[in-house]
């Protein structure tokens, strides 16, 4: 593509699929232990 | 939905809900101001004329791109969440905050526990209520295998040799009800002795070291009761507890007020100081406090965080392995939608238990009675509450089902929620918008990186 970058084209939709099984690290949002932004987790998988 | 913004000269496109992200030219840029779905075969002709500062060939070679990008479901994509919201319960308990010490050391002029006693009469758990705390989780986290416990306060090392008991009662449990224990614990530092770290750096997975950066902006708050600040008596420790660490995870984390807009020079500072990982929050209080970020400060903070994606960007790029805990961000291989759908999942997923034994949602919580969820003593437990907590997903929060940044924030702290603005549901503004910003920034280094 000429005019467009696709710099990243994960599909999230598709993550539906394999997860949810829970054994991810709890993300703790609350700024006085840090918000550990949901994104920046790990799956387990 | 589309989220598009500039920052640092690239024009960038975030797909909410498929998550794709994309770096654009100008023509590409202005004319996903005008596009309509379903898009027509051809460029509609209204765009060529809105457009008119670019030639023909460029508006229609640009359109059929974006033609494209939508019929691969990349761009534009459909929000098809809501039959895995309605999949999403109540869950089993795998996170226990342990509030081992109501106390503290220090008397930092921001803490939102009340100097460590959280309002309520300074207090050391006893080992019988953390032992009977994590009989509770194993108890409560059916099937699953990874358990996190927390030690956390006021200052947990002032009750050390509980936390020493704890760890070796649970290492015992964890074969017979195949659970793997992950420990984490906050400290201020005061008590670290090579004892203290040669014990951290065994068991603890992760370990949250407290500073706020330049000796002078620490010293401001973080203080002993006599008033002396703590920098100089708490550094040398936490570089050696890091020195020792042998890679394992750890973060020092910092506080900024209004009083240090300019915390970009901490982050750099702690860097200097030879942490190469490093996470620094707003102090977010009652507004009326004199240290407490306001909306006012906004556009400073913001200004602040782009300066520090460029600083984080030039390390990438030097090959300097500096991590700003706020500017990860992992776009291919990030967690679950379940998991974004609901973040913390506090009440639900995350408890805190007290030195009484009460349970709480979370640490954030702890003291207010009518959020308290029961006692590892008794063995009570509120499910009704536990019910709500589960229910507070982005798709329940009316401002987090329009925002471009509910995938990542996954709507906030419920804590702040509630403490701000009166429910677990209605997200706190300020927290927000900081969180957007730095979203953006993170995802405009990924962009800068890719070229």
């Amino acid at each position: 593509m000429k005019h467009i970058k696709i710099v990243n084209k994960a599909n999230l939709k598709e993550t539906a699929h394999k997860g949810g099984c829970g054994e991810c690290q709890a993300s703790c949002q609350s700024a006085c232990k840090t918000s550990c932004t949901v994104a920046n987790q790990k799956c387990e998988k | 939905m589309i989220h598009k913004f500039t920052l640092n000269d690239y024009k960038i496109v975030l797909d909410v809900n498929s998550g794709a992200v994309f770096e654009l030219d100008d023509c590409a840029y202005k004319m996903l101001d005008f596009i309509d779905l379903p898009l027509p075969a051809e460029c509609p002709k209204d765009i060529y004329i809105k457009l008119k500062e670019f030639s023909n060939d460029e508006i229609s070679e640009t359109y059929s791109e974006i033609k494209e990008l939508v019929e691969q479901g990349l761009l534009f994509s459909k929000d098809d969440y809501l039959p895995f919201v309605e999949k999403l319960g109540t869950a089993p308990i795998k996170s226990m905050c342990l509030n081992i010490a109501h106390d503290c050391n220090l008397e930092c002029g921001y803490c939102f526990a009340s100097q460590g006693d959280f309002g309520h009469g300074r207090k050391l758990m006893t080992y019988e209520v953390g032992k009977k705390a994590l009989d509770f989780l194993i108890e409560n986290s059916a099937d699953r295998y990874n358990l996190e416990v927390d030690f956390f306060g006021g200052e947990p090392l002032m009750n050390f040799e509980v936390i020493k008991k704890l760890v070796s009662y649970a290492r015992s449990l964890e074969k017979k009800h195949n659970k793997n224990f992950r420990f984490t614990l906050t400290t201020n530092g005061v008590l670290l002795n090579d004892e203290k770290i040669d014990f951290i750096n065994k068991e603890m997975s992760n370990v949250v070291l407290s500073l706020d950066g330049r000796k002078e902006i620490n010293d401001r708050f973080r203080c002993f009761q006599t008033g002396k600040g703590c920098y100089d008596i708490v550094l040398p420790k936490f570089q050696k507890l890091v020195a020792e660490r042998g890679g394992k995870e750890y973060y020092v984390r910092g506080t900024y007020t209004r009083f240090n807009l300019d915390f970009s020079n901490d982050v750099e500072h702690l860097f200097a100081l030879g942490f190469d990982q490093v996470s620094i929050e707003p102090a977010v209080t009652e507004k009326e406090l004199p240290f407490s970020v306001r909306e006012e400060d906004l556009t400073r903070i913001f200004k602040e965080y782009e300066k520090l994606a460029l600083l984080m960007l030039e390390n990438k790029k030097q090959g300097k392995k500096l991590n700003f805990f706020h500017f990860m961000l992992d776009l291919e291989q990030g967690p679950c939608v379940y998991k974004r759908l609901r973040g913390c999942s506090c009440g639900n997923e995350y408890i805190a238990v007290t030195p009484e034994g009460d349970i709480y949602p979370c640490h954030q919580f702890v003291g207010i009675e009518e959020k308290k969820m029961g006692s590892v003593l008794s063995g009570e437990f509120d499910n009704k509450l536990k019910v709500d907590f589960a229910s507070a997903t982005v798709y329940s929060k009316e401002e987090c089902k329009k925002c471009w940044a509910k995938f990542y924030c996954s709507g906030g702290c419920d804590a702040n929620n509630y403490l701000y603005e009166g429910s677990i549901k209605l997200p706190h503004t300020i927290s927000c918008e900081i969180e957007k910003k730095r979203l953006e920034c993170a995802i405009m280094i990924k962009v800068a990186l890719a070229q």
